[in-house]
């Protein structure tokens, strides 16, 4: 009974023992495809984000003109996933010149905290209930992507798109591999903390823009 | 920060609130539209009562497991390369984390918003040490920078108004000009806190669900300086409470559609940060090394009665402080500990004793608001009044910290009196002549009805008693 550890638990366990509740049923929504896709579109934009409907070829030079429109001049990517390849390319000439986040954050600081003006992810999913993304890093797509420069781009696939986070994390069996870093993004970084004043990216992203590959079936 | 050397009066300190114009106007006006918020995410009641019901039961289900699943959090963490330690009180829980940041040579340290280090009072702990945190998330950096404590457990400076922070940027922070624009304050707070997160060599946050299944640590938040904190310095250190665990990942769910709507009314907070583990081989960002800290602080004395236990499902949403009529009067600050509101004058006198806290199960006036609007169903009335008793016959020595503390001689004298009086009809008889002749001869100030009459008129005793008017009225009594 000597570390703090060891007279914590004791304390614990020399408790009264209560019957552990059995959790009652809790059914969170389901909607059928069409208003899934929907829902998944009006919560993200009810959060500030813009969405775009895109196709599974047409996305980069979509992009291209979402950013060349809006001056974006450096965007941070992945070269090493499949949207990242796909996107160097197709780039070609644009106003927004590319950069690899391909080194240890050690060594690309500079660039995440103040030189890159968009960052360009992929996602797992895509939860229509709150319209949240599902960003799983890897070794491949690093975690700072979607959090330091001030426009954060993801590319979300109808197909993935689910109702709930349960319905998410039972799906894609989430309790057998967590990541490092799992994230649910739903919208831009903001702030309620002046008077309740909404306020949009306080230290995160100002801008969330969504790029949504609609599936092929109907 | 002087709770523990001075007992603190709610009842002084409201008064004052209570005279405070604008403190009065900020929190009414906050108050309103959190209230308004969150009726309208609960507007389907169906829905509201079942995921409620789930939501009590998964952290009624952790709370019965409690030493199990702390172990097996422990072991699961441990496997994914998380550091786990325990800290039965505050100050073991700031010599862990002092010990770990100077063994890491740290000395900028970077945090996201916890309330449990506020607890800990770790801020001024560092500071004595030679380390600088910066808080970032922006209310908790504002009052940092107005050298306060949160008055509110999820909007820390809900206490003050625009024109109050534009005055304190200006002074605090350099080349700063007074604006009143929210953008313009937010965006400098932004440029401010950037480079401290680049040069912090260490984050610190809190957890607000610690998985047991996957050892994994969720954070909830809508800026991202939990995400940053927890991702771009070297070090990362978590900082928990003992009952922040869940048994499965499929108990967040219901936990996290009940959070943010009875917080703020939002469906979902802007990010869910879900760490399992530091960064691992070939990863390009992330914290080398994560630490986590797991602190009892009394947690383990409430789980040993199984009836203030409920205590502890609490999920620090706020929707408590809110609603109450009480809170939305006089503000976090009367309360003069980290958790007000009426969790916090549950949760306070639990964890610092009655003899220290022991006015605030009194700060309520049990009307239930509370209870009506708690997701996870903590009976806060029954157990204020349950903690009421405490403080004058407690049950079971040792269950609650500093029971018995408000009994005084003069009150179980005057029980006593009572008692007497009423079960010997002629004492009762004298006794009622006596106050008939002399009761309004009693001065205000007399033991036991000096702070009655502090808020009430004192009361006039009739010439005649009830029983002798009857009498004269040809009643018979006997």
């Amino acid at each position: 009974m000597n570390s703090p550890r060891e007279r914590i638990l004791a304390r614990l366990k020399a408790a009264p023992k209560a019957a552990a509740p059995l959790r009652p049923d809790w059914t969170p929504p389901a909607y059928d495809a069409a208003t899934r896709k929907a829902r998944f579109k009006s919560m993200l934009e009810a959060s500030h984000a813009d969405v775009h409907e895109v196709s599974a070829t047409d996305w980069p030079e979509r992009l291209k003109t979402i950013l060349a429109n809006k001056g974006v001049g450096t965007m941070i990517y992945a070269p090493g996933t499949d949207a990242g390849k796909l996107l160097a390319g197709s780039w070609g000439d644009s106003p927004t010149r590319l950069v690899a986040y391909d080194r240890p954050v050690e060594d690309f600081k500079d660039v995440l905290v103040s030189r890159a003006d968009a960052g360009f992810t992929t996602t797992k999913g895509g939860i229509a209930q709150t319209g949240s993304l599902v960003l799983w890093p890897t070794p491949d797509e690093p975690r700072l992507m979607s959090l330091l420069p001030p426009i954060h781009v993801a590319l979300v696939e109808e197909a993935s798109l689910t109702d709930s986070l349960a319905e998410t994390i039972r799906a894609q069996g989430w309790a057998g591999q967590m990541p490092t870093n799992a994230v649910l993004v739903s919208g831009p970084s903001k702030t309620a903390d002046i008077e309740q004043t909404l306020a949009y990216g306080v230290h995160g992203p100002k801008e969330l823009i969504v790029l949504l590959i609609g599936s092929v079936s109907p | 920060m002087v709770a523990e050397t001075k007992k603190l009066e709610f009842g002084a300190k409201a008064h004052v609130a209570l005279n405070d114009p604008k403190l009065r106007a900020n929190f009414r006006r906050a108050m309103d539209g959190l209230m308004t918020k969150r009726a309208a995410q609960f507007a389907d009641v169906a829905e509201w009562t079942s995921l409620r019901a789930r939501g009590a039961a998964v952290r009624a289900n952790a709370l019965a497991k409690l030493p199990e699943l702390l172990e097996q959090l422990e072991a699961n963490c441990r496997k994914n390369g998380i550091q786990v330690h325990w800290a039965e009180t505050t100050a073991e829980a700031n010599a862990i984390v002092l010990g770990i940041l100077e063994a890491a040579g740290a000395k900028t340290v970077i945090k996201g918003k916890s309330m449990v280090t506020e607890e800990m009072h770790l801020n001024a702990h560092l500071e004595k040490h030679g380390i600088t945190p910066v808080e970032s998330d922006l209310g908790e950096y504002i009052i940092q920078l107005a050298g306060e404590a949160p008055s509110h457990i999820v909007m820390p400076c809900i206490h003050k108004n625009k024109a109050e922070i534009a005055e304190l940027f200006h002074d605090k922070i350099a080349g700063q000009a007074y604006t009143e624009n929210v953008d313009e304050l937010t965006a400098a707070a932004r440029a401010a806190l950037r480079g401290a997160f680049a040069g912090a060599d260490a984050g610190i946050s809190g957890v607000n669900f610690a998985v047991a299944e996957t050892g994994t640590l969720v954070l909830i938040e809508n800026e991202g300086n939990g995400r940053l904190s927890t991702t771009l310095p070297p070090l990362h250190i978590a900082v928990t409470g003992i009952e922040k665990v869940l048994e499965k990942l499929d108990d967040v769910p219901p936990l996290l559609s009940l959070l943010p709507r009875s917080a703020t009314g939002q469906p979902i907070t802007t990010y869910v940060n879900m760490i399992s583990s530091p960064r691992k081989e070939g990863e390009k960002d992330g914290p080398k090394a994560v630490h986590l800290v797991l602190l009892d602080n009394g947690r383990s004395r409430v789980h040993g009665d199984t009836e203030l236990r409920d205590t502890l499902r609490c999920i620090r949403c706020a929707a408590c402080m809110n609603h109450c009529p009480v809170y939305t009067r006089v503000g976090g600050h009367t309360y003069s500990f980290t958790y007000p509101g009426p969790i916090g004058k549950l949760l306070t006198p639990q964890l610092e004793g009655l003899d220290c806290a022991g006015d605030q199960p009194h700060a309520s006036t049990l009307c239930r608001a509370c209870a009506d609007v708690c997701p996870v169903k903590i009976p806060i009335p029954d157990l204020l009044v349950r903690l009421r008793t405490e403080s004058v016959r407690p049950t079971s020595p040792g269950a609650v910290k500093g029971a018995g503390s408000a009994t005084s001689a003069t009150e179980t004298l005057g029980w006593k009196g009572w008692t007497l009086l009423y079960a010997s009809p002629l004492v009762y008889r004298i006794g009622t002549r006596m106050l008939g002749w002399f009761g309004n001869l009693m001065p205000s100030s007399a033991p036991m009805l000096k702070q009655w009459t502090s808020v009430r008129t004192k009361p006039k005793f009739a010439p005649k008693s009830l029983h002798e008017l009857a009498r004269e009225k040809g009643f018979c009594d006997e």
